[in-house]
């Protein structure tokens, strides 16, 4: 990660604050006044049903999407003010997962470094195949792999640049017990250094043994998950009951 | 502005190392092409062709496959959502304009350099009279053609029916690109040649891009943040 | 103000309607054309009205893409739609002059090309509207942008195409008589102009409106 805990590196920052942001399509909703607060360190569990907004919100933390109302601010600017560099300390993890199946896992990474202008790429590709236990089937096309392989590899591509907001959709689809277990590892990493974990998911037993805190949507609505005594699954639904009245 | 010029090449790099691989649209294309002009010879050549139909026939052909091509490289950027992750990278959104948009020049470039002499051949035009103004007209036609139709593409990558919009916005957004470069060839190609009128509307062509490029950057960034 | 203003605008365009055929009844014939040229008191004026319109939309549609302010994008669309309103008047009434006065129905030349020409880009424009789906707003946009920085460069170019084979049919310049005429028609066609949007853009307005009280419904 960039210098230690005190000095951020220019287009850095160390919280995350979501402020009363509204996303409408049209007559539907997405987001309905949602507010949130991420400092370093933390990694945030997004659950809830589907379409409740869970996709649109990391998509707006992602700056793909403007808000309708309401702001983002990273550190003291918002995405506006920070411009393009900004993303340079995003990671995204998206469902569809980012890859060129054209291309083999080495290339994917290579190609993805060059945009983030990532140094020392060589090492940092082969340490992300590593990661992934990728290395022997660096040169085969992304697009042969399994869904599993390839979202360990998409992990690999998101978390390359070595990002201070890590975004991730849904991140344990499709992974194997021992994939499930190294990704909970590699979570716990990123908390050491300092990044900011934002996690879409219905994985919730995973997710227990990992997340510090949760977060409910429902119909775009934000509710606070408690911490508490009990599996995460059912304070979650708990969370649910007590929204729907 | 260097950053963005490398980011641009690394993306148009890219594009042409899958292409390379599969080498699907150039020959696709370049097919699509040679069945146009095989569409148009029915229609357009009696004993012999009309005349200065040669023009006229090489730039709808350029222009209908230029259009499949344009579609069917951001159909590759919709699967696994990649465009997406091109718009996450740390650069200027333009580079990811100008690198789609260089990639997708040079595989007109290819598929060009075998349409022409086709043309020539089939519909009995005169391409070495001129070869640098025909060459230039080509280029300079292509670049309009390609960066409004970049700009477009990418826009209805996640649009419905963006198939046929794609096409019904084209066409007559690029009408001054088109009607320069027939009119440039077809004096090229005229039994009684006029290339000065020929450079006159390569010049045009050259302000045109100029106009064009520089608007689809400026918009580009703004429509592509949903 | 505007919802005020309309109910008289829409007053004072139908008194200068009502009024225009009588003046053009008594207007002078044109010596070449005959009766037929009087059909160019409303073309010319549905002419410029669509090119008005066609700034209209291209500006409205750069502010979009600047603010995102949802009244721009109302102005936009709505010009958009009376882009392709008024140019299928002249697209109309151009074939129909050119027939009875020249024999033909149509001529490629610099004006009317570009004519069809910016009437196929408004219409596509509607056509990206309507069936584009989620986010149409900004793409569109995007295309009144262009639509309105190509349309010059059309003309000019067809422009210079066709001045490569001049047509023998030039438009006359407008006798010293019959220019009050016009002017009379041109203002009424431009009082309905901006009466027509002023109601388009309040109707896309309350449509918006509309959706947000659905949002609202569900809080």
């Amino acid at each position: 990660m960039s210098g230690g805990p005190h000095a951020l590196a220019p287009d850095d920052f160390d919280r995350v604050s979501v402020r009363d942001v509204s996303r409408t399509f049209g007559r539907r909703r997405a987001l309905a006044r949602v507010s949130l607060d991420c400092r370093a360190g933390e990694i945030v569990a997004v659950l809830g049903p589907n379409g409740a907004g869970k996709s649109t919100l990391l998509g707006i933390l992602a700056t793909l999407m403007r808000p309708s109302d309401g702001e983002i601010r990273y550190g003291a600017r918002t995405a506006a003010e920070a411009g393009d560099g900004l993303r340079g300390r995003i990671g995204v993890l998206g469902h569809d997962l980012f890859l060129y199946g054209e291309l083999t896992a080495r290339e994917n990474l290579r190609f993805f470094g060059r945009l983030y202008d990532v140094s020392d790429l060589d090492a940092r590709v082969d340490a992300a195949l590593a990661a992934a236990r990728l290395s022997d089937r660096a040169d085969d096309r992304a697009g042969a792999f399994s869904r599993g392989l390839r979202q360990r590899l998409a992990l690999e591509r998101a978390l390359l640049h070595a990002p201070r907001l890590v975004l991730l959709d849904e991140p344990f689809t499709g992974l194997d017990d021992d994939s499930a277990a190294h990704l909970s590892a590699r979570l716990r990493e990123l908390k050491l250094h300092g990044a900011i974990v934002v996690m879409a998911t219905h994985d919730f037993e995973t997710a227990d043994g990992v997340v510090d805190r949760a977060i409910c949507l429902d119909n775009g609505k934000l509710r606070d998950v408690p911490a508490g005594a009990g599996p995460l699954r059912e304070r979650y639904r708990q969370a649910l009951r007590e929204a729907r009245g | 502005m260097t950053r963005t010029l490398q980011a641009a090449w690394t993306i148009a790099r890219k594009d042409l190392r899958i292409e390379a691989r599969s080498r699907e649209l150039v020959y696709t294309t370049l097919f699509f092409a040679v069945a146009c002009l095989l569409v148009f010879a029915f229609a357009f050549v009696r004993e012999r062709p009309i005349d200065n139909a040669a023009a006229g026939i090489l730039w709808v052909a350029l222009a209908f496959s230029g259009t499949l091509a344009l579609g069917r490289t951001f159909e590759r950027e919709r699967q696994g959502e990649t465009l997406r992750a091109l718009l996450l990278a740390p650069v200027e959104r333009g580079a990811v304009y100008l690198g789609k948009l260089i990639a997708l020049l040079l595989l007109m470039a290819a598929v060009e350099m075998v349409v022409v002499p086709i043309v020539g051949l089939l519909f009995s035009a005169p391409l070495l009279r001129a070869p640098a103004l025909l060459a230039g007209l080509l280029a300079l036609g292509t670049v309009g053609f390609a960066a409004i139709g970049t700009l477009f593409a990418a826009m209805l990558v996640r649009a419905s029916s963006r198939d046929v919009l794609l096409p019904i916005l084209l066409y007559p957004m690029t009408a001054p690109l088109l009607i320069a470069g027939v009119q440039g060839t077809a004096a090229i190609f005229a039994d009684e040649p006029n290339l000065v009128l020929a450079q006159n509307w390569l010049a045009m062509l050259l302000f045109f891009d100029a106009v064009v490029v520089t608007v689809a950057l400026w918009v580009f960034g703004a429509v592509m943040t949903e | 103000m505007m919802n005020r203003l309309v109910p008289i605008l829409l007053i004072a365009a139908a008194v200068i309607f009502g009024y225009a055929p009588f003046l053009i009844r008594d207007s002078p014939a044109e010596d070449t054309m005959g009766v037929v040229f009087k059909i160019f008191y409303f073309h010319v004026s549905s002419a410029l009205t669509m090119m008005l319109s066609a700034i209209v939309c291209a500006i409205a549609s750069a502010a979009y893409l600047r603010r995102r302010s949802r009244t721009a994008d109302h102005i936009a669309l709505a010009a958009a739609e009376l882009a392709v309103v008024f140019g299928a008047i002249v697209l109309i009434t151009g074939p129909l002059w050119a027939r009875k006065s020249w024999g033909f129905w149509w001529v490629w030349d610099a004006r009317v090309t570009s004519t069809l020409v910016m009437w196929m880009m408004f219409s596509s424009y509607l056509l990206l509207r309507k069936y584009a789906g989620v986010g149409s707003e900004t793409l569109s946009a995007a295309v009144g942008v262009f639509a309105g920085v190509m349309s010059p460069l059309v003309y000019k170019s067809v422009d210079i195409w066709r001045t490569q084979h001049p047509t023998t049919n030039v438009l006359p310049s407008l006798p010293p008589g019959m220019r009050g005429v016009w002017l009379w028609c041109l203002v009424g066609f431009l009082l309905l102009y901006v009466a027509l949007m002023a109601l388009r853009t309040r109707l896309a307005a309350s449509q918006a409106a509309l959706d947000d009280l659905h949002l609202a419904l569900e809080d």
